[in-house]
């Protein structure tokens, strides 16, 4: 078979995979190797569907001994199979690479045989990279759970970021739709990766050239929408492993009807819940630069998102007590909490006011969008100018200009999908 | 009423700078040398490269650091009437020292900064956005960006492919980058047209294109968002956006008639 027909069978297999990032470690170029990496990552392309293509994104193989309900390339599904060798998939690798189309490998695979086997074909596929080619860029490889904790730990040494994907959110979920892949399974590399990241850490301090394992951290992903469970489940669920595991990103992914397995929703005009993973995607970025914990955003009385509010500005409503926020002495803290603020426009607020007081004008010239902050912040004591407005009526207007942002049309007719409610499928 | 002609260069515009506020009197405006004619009095000084080394010292040591690069940075935007803008700032930053900085509320300021913040977004997606094709052993590639990012781009790609000889022509500023192993220069260039690619940089060409095609999820198609993080305007010299006519011959023009590849294509 042709390279041109692996790559396609091989990319098209793993395109399910949320996680494209290039980020988390910065690594200048070193004469004699090809390559560097970016702390912030590099988008190269987009693709139809609006998302981001930083890595090559591929499996090893799409031969696997499983069979996963959810998943395109369960052994029950009839598709073409096939594999790379290391040195095909390294030297496409280079030479996307030069051409600066991608930012790196991003090598995934379906199990063949067993789990060590797989790890071991992809271990041979870095290792020629990383010394015969040469490869100084970036490389995110899937842990294979079930593998031998030694083979994980030499993919570590040679991937920047190592991940390994829950699948489903919750064990019932995994024991329905994955019955060949159980959850310690997945938690126990999760653990090892977060020891090893931590040990490799803890040694480079004492010696420069001790090994790098996995220095861009882990991140994980799971399919939404596929089962039955509530955003707030899942967002304590993401809560609890940026915490406990010390995970750099977690990916939602919306489920696509690869399968008609009784247990899951029948493909037959199914959509995916393409706005409950948005919702799912801010209320990630609430945790992780925003300060706000998961009980905030969602809790047992609002167990699902407002599918018409985005989740800051559906707890800024629900909390008027906070509000207004004076943007002349309050914290960053504070004001990053005012919607229609960000990080940049709060960080520049704090800069701006060392050189004397914030006015609404003013504010519109550091680049603060007024249509959603208005309602809840002073100048110097006063609110803007000639402003009025109730609650109901500033839930209307959030909840317009939120429909216009997503488009109108037909994302927002994709609510009905989820009832008055809001939440699950 | 005077305008200031100056040949375009940090340097030549530095010298204007000083002579403005030696003679403690504002331009009315600044020409370049195919400016035209101009109705105000026509100021000229020639280029002083002493005179600009010491007052871009001055920035630093007398202003900050930091406000001296934002000087030189500031530059490089595509901002209308920039050095209007810059000379504002130069002067208030000499009498007041760092702290102008801060004045992000300050309309020139204000300016200078956004103008700042999306030549930054246009070097940011360049990194990435960025083809090369490999002629004959050489990277080789064109951009056409609205900011002079070149000079910005320079050190990221020279190191990224330290091994490399790279060739990246900006259509724009009519300048080139040039780098041999690591060793690279910028150097004007009036006219750059990619020769035609060989089999081997067709075929990865070929497979990068139907990579792209073939990671994106139907159900998902959502152009708009899309064009949000990819805006048309980078496409046309983009290996993934071209026809197949345009994949045999140079990098197409750009013209505003033309329609734009939306990634839909026909292969």
């Amino acid at each position: 078979m042709e390279v041109m027909d692996k790559l396609t069978i091989l990319a098209d297999a793993a395109k399910y995979d949320a996680a494209c990032t290039s980020s988390g470690v910065t690594r200048g170029g070193k004469p004699g190797t090809i390559g560097t990496a970016a702390n912030s990552g590099c988008c190269h392309t987009f693709s139809a569907d609006g998302r981001c293509v930083s890595l090559l994104k591929v499996l090893y193989t799409n031969y696997c001994c499983y069979d996963c309900a959810y998943c395109v390339n369960r052994r029950s599904n009839d598709v073409p199979r096939t594999a790379f060798t290391p040195r095909e998939l390294a030297e496409l690798t280079i030479q996307f690479y030069r051409r600066n189309y991608i930012e790196g490998l991003f090598l995934s695979s379906a199990v063949l045989k067993d789990p060590d086997y797989t790890t071991e074909r992809m271990i041979e596929t870095l290792r020629l990279l990383r010394t015969q080619y040469r490869f100084n860029g970036y490389i995110h490889a899937k842990a294979i759970p079930g593998a031998d904790p030694g083979l994980t730990y030499a993919l570590g040494l040679l991937a920047d970021r190592l991940s390994v994907n829950i699948e489903l959110p919750s064990e019932s979920s995994l024991r329905l739709l994955a019955p060949d892949k159980s959850r310690t399974a997945i938690f126990k590399p999760m653990a090892q990766i977060r020891d090893g990241a931590a040990q490799s850490k803890a040694e480079l301090k004492l010696y420069r050239h001790a090994p790098r394992f996995a220095p861009a951290g882990q991140s994980t992903q799971m399919i939404v929408g596929a089962t039955p469970e509530s955003d707030r489940h899942i967002l304590s669920l993401t809560e609890g492993l940026y915490h406990k595991y010390r995970l750099k990103r977690v990916f939602f992914s919306a489920y696509m009807p690869v399968s008609d397995h009784k247990s899951l929703p029948a493909p037959a005009g199914f959509k995916p819940p393409l706005l409950r993973e948005h919702r799912l995607y801010q209320a990630d970025w609430l945790l992780r630069f925003y300060g706000f914990t998961a009980g905030e955003i969602l809790d047992e009385a609002h167990p699902n998102f407002d599918a018409a509010l985005d989740p800051k500005s559906d707890w800024a409503l629900r909390h008027p007590e906070f509000f207004p926020v004076e943007v002349n002495r309050a914290d960053y803290e504070a004001i990053l909490r005012v919607p229609g603020i960000g990080m940049r426009g709060a960080e520049r607020i704090v800069a701006a006011r060392r050189y004397g007081p914030l006015s609404f004008e003013g504010l519109k010239r550091l680049g603060i969008v007024m249509k959603r902050a208005q309602y809840f912040i002073t100048c110097s004591g006063r609110m803007l100018p000639g402003l009025r407005f109730s609650r109901d009526s500033v839930y209307r207007r959030l909840t317009g200009l939120e429909q216009a942002a997503l488009g109108g049309g037909e994302s927002w007719q994709q609510l009905s999908l989820f009832g008055g409610e809001g939440g699950s499928v | 009423m005077t305008a200031y002609r100056y040949d375009g260069t940090f340097a030549g515009f530095l010298t204007c700078v000083w002579d403005a506020l030696e003679r403690k009197t504002d331009p009315e405006a600044f020409l370049l040398p195919d400016g035209g004619a101009s109705l105000w009095e026509v100021w000229e000084p020639a280029t002083d490269r002493e005179k600009a080394r010491r007052l871009y010292t001055a920035l630093k040591k007398r202003v900050s650091p930091a406000f001296q690069k934002l000087i030189a940075r500031g530059f490089l935007t595509c901002l209308p009437e920039k050095e209007l803008a810059l000379l504002t700032l130069i002067r208030r930053g000499l009498a007041e020292g760092g702290r102008v900085r801060l004045d992000l509320s300050d309309p020139v300021m204000a300016r200078v900064n956004l103008a700042l913040t999306k030549m930054w977004t246009e070097w940011d997606h360049l990194k990435g956005f960025v083809r090369f094709s490999d002629l004959d052993g050489v990277l080789v590639g064109e951009i056409e960006p609205k900011n002079r990012v070149l000079p910005l781009l320079a050190g990221h790609f020279a190191a990224r492919y330290s091994g490399e000889r790279i060739v990246l022509y900006d259509r724009t500023h009519h300048e080139a980058f040039l780098s041999d192993r690591g060793r690279w220069k910028l150097v004007p260039a009036e006219d750059f047209r990619m020769g035609p690619a060989g089999e081997t940089e067709r075929s990865y060409r070929a497979m990068w294109r139907k990579y792209y095609k073939t990671i994106a999820i139907e159900g998902r198609t959502n152009p708009k968002c899309q064009s949000t993080h990819l805006p048309k305007r980078y496409r046309h010299v983009m290996t993934e956006f071209l026809t197949d006519e345009e994949m045999e011959g140079a990098l197409p023009e750009r013209s505003p008639a033309r329609p734009l590849g939306d990634g839909t294509k026909k292969d």
